[in-house]
């Protein structure tokens, strides 16, 4: 492909402003290179096309989650989502599950109002140093960008589902609960709305730009409450064979 | 509808600390973002939370700002920081020859030091160059670029401060010399509005120019970008810099599980028009991996420009590095005879907090307002709040 004539794709953009009586899709022929992301045709449209475009953006790579959107059906971050290969037309779309607030831009609160009672700190130790120095910080892999709920089927029909996201944390704050109770934690996802309510799509998983296997926490919480119940009614069993 | 005494145009680190400040001193405030918070200079910075160190030899005003504020914010957005520190890694023989200097210029600032060996510093950080020659160990940390500004945002917005992303500063309302407000255009609703302010502020970083400009009032700033790598893994667990005068591609540090290199710098006219250049990419690579050497191979997640907001002589520095990473506060009326207008501009994330406690008096000595800044001691709400924590009326 020579530098001189780049290659176009038409974009479908989701528009949609508060008093418009239903969303329309816009499109727009960008010109793009091997390099250029979702988020660098969509800012290229808002500079160049369209200045009322209006979506998210903050770091640039895959370490903010603010850029999460549907490109071509499927949940991504526009800012590591490269254009290449993804066709001559892509249809680009907010987030599903949230309501939208203008265009791509969706409103998180819901996201973060299930996230609430895991207490989301953002750093943890949990790296072993030499053992005679402190423990290491990192900040929790979670990026918070909603991927994982706009792609869950069981999010789209029920509501209350507290979805893989905050399922996810509280695994995390199981493994390494730092001060926090463990029983009020497995007491918060034992819900028919919570660690039980997952159909096991795992769609959460494979959407996930952070690696964080939702999923895979959810299984794990499932597993650990489970047991609980099995020890529970052991003990149970055992008291009443006593004699 | 109550007259906000303060606009605030800019939804970045210094907006948000400059809304946190007035708000708290009892002030009405409205911030003004064109996009969403974060979405200019700030949310894409390196993630480093400056010792000063980096500046100690050749910008002291700036290093000491760097470490004052750095322990301010250790104590009032506890959380929003991996504490891991720093180190300043010599790979040469010129890099060992700056080091006297180096520690005594940070010994000047106030800047802790602790001198590694080769070995102690390979103990403690595997991944560095095993053929380095010397560490110094100073109290940089890393931090989450834009969750650190969202906890002023939830603050000042806990404290009434009225938050408007996505709400665009078309033109300042004048009244003669006197800025009486800014014109602004709602991308959500679509409509434009007036909002009339008793003081403008400018914090629009490297936008300022613009901005001042549409009151016949100059800004002297240079948009200087840089260029950062993100790389897939988590490479090291310290901030690792390079021990010689700043240059390109000299830190690189962990962001949860990616590692990120940066940075190179440039000056140009236009923020919202920045590329990448391919040669400054594999720069990050090259120098990068002469102080982390897994960087030479690691997986490419992301490359991407910023524009830092440098104060210099306009048409002086070219290449940006001899810029000075300090901030300044213009009043307009004393600077072009435009009453009304003040700008707060240059520094870094790491200063934001003092940035602001800079702008907030000037703010607060032109509107006769005697309430002292209360930032210092004045601890954080979580960055969630600025999701859940609803919206003022």
């Amino acid at each position: 492909m020579s530098e001189d004539q780049p290659r176009m794709v038409l974009l479908r953009v989701f528009r949609y402003r508060s008093g418009d009586e239903a969303p329309r899709y816009d499109e727009f022929r960008v010109p793009i290179g091997p390099r250029t992301t979702v988020l660098d045709a969509l800012l290229g449209v808002r500079r160049l096309q369209d200045p009322t475009l209006t979506l998210r953006h903050s770091c640039l790579h895959a370490s903010c989650g603010t850029c999460g959107m549907r490109v071509n059906g499927r949940e991504v971050l526009a800012c590591v989502t490269r254009l290449d290969g993804l066709g001559d037309r892509v249809v680009v779309e907010p987030l599903a599950g949230a309501p939208v607030v203008g265009d791509l831009v969706v409103d998180m609160e819901g996201f973060y109002r299930r996230l609430g009672p895991s207490g989301r700190p953002l750093v943890r130790a949990s790296e072993q140093a030499a053992p005679e120095l402190p423990d290491l910080e990192r900040f929790e892999d979670c990026i918070e960008c909603g991927l994982c709920l706009s792609a869950c089927p069981v999010a789209a029909t029920d509501p209350r589902y507290l979805g893989p996201a905050a399922l996810a944390a509280a695994g995390r704050l199981l493994e390494e609960p730092r001060g926090a109770d463990p029983a009020a934690v497995l007491g918060w996802v034992d819900d028919a709305h919570g660690a039980w309510r997952c159909h096991v799509a795992f769609e959460c998983s494979e959407v996930c730009p952070a690696g964080v296997e939702p999923a895979g926490a959810i299984m794990g919480l499932r597993r650990r409450l489970l047991r609980d119940r099995l020890s529970r009614l052991a003990g149970l069993h055992d008291r009443e064979a006593r004699p | 509808m109550d007259r906000p005494h303060v606009a605030i145009v800019g939804g970045g680190g210094t907006g948000a600390a400059l809304a946190h400040d007035l708000a708290l001193r009892g002030l009405r405030v409205m911030l003004l973002e064109r996009g969403e918070l974060t979405s200019g200079t700030t949310g894409r910075h390196h993630g480093l939370l400056h010792s000063g160190a980096r500046y100690a030899v050749a910008d002291a005003e700036s290093a000491v700002e760097c470490i004052q504020e750095n322990r301010i914010l250790r104590r009032i957005a506890s959380g929003s920081f991996e504490e891991n520190g720093g180190l300043f890694v010599a790979v040469t023989d010129e890099d060992m020859d700056y080091k006297p200097g180096f520690l005594a210029a940070c010994a000047a600032c106030g800047i802790p030091t602790g001198e590694l060996t080769p070995a102690e510093a390979l103990q403690i950080e595997p991944s560095l160059n095993p053929a380095l020659k010397a560490a110094v160990w100073v109290p940089d940390a890393t931090m989450d670029a834009m969750r650190l500004p969202l906890r002023f945002f939830a603050s000042a917005r806990r404290n009434g401060a009225d938050l408007c992303p996505f709400t665009e500063v078309t033109g300042l309302l004048r009244h003669g010399a006197l800025v009486t407000g800014v014109a602004v255009h709602d991308h959500l609703s679509g409509r434009d509005a007036e909002v009339p302010a008793d003081l403008v502020v400018n914090a629009t970083g490297p936008w300022c120019e613009r901005l001042a400009g549409m009151a016949g009032a100059d800004v002297p700033v240079r948009p200087s970008p840089g260029v950062l790598l993100a790389l897939r893994g988590r490479l090291c667990n310290r901030v690792v810099n390079r021990l010689h005068p700043a240059g390109d591609g000299d830190i690189v540090l962990p962001q949860r599980a990616l590692s990120v290199v940066g940075t190179s710098a440039w000056v140009v006219t236009d923020p919202d028009d920045l590329d990448v250049p391919e040669e400054h990419v594999q720069a990050m690579y090259r120098e990068g991996a002469r102080l982390v050497p897994a960087v030479a191979a690691a997986g490419f997640r992301a490359a991407w420009s910023a524009a830092r907001p440098l104060v210099g002589a306009a048409g002086g520095a070219s290449s940006g590095r001899q810029l000075s990473r300090t901030f300044k506060c213009f009043d307009h009326a004393v600077t072009d005879g435009v009453e009304g207008l003040v700008t707060i501009t240059g520094g870094k994330a790491t200063t934001l907090r003092a940035m602001a406690e800079a702008a907030a008096d000037v703010v607060c000595a032109k509107l006769g307002v005697q309430v002292p800044c209360r930032t210092r001691e004045t601890v954080l709400e979580p960055h969630t709040a600025y999701y859940t924590g609803g919206r003022a009326a």
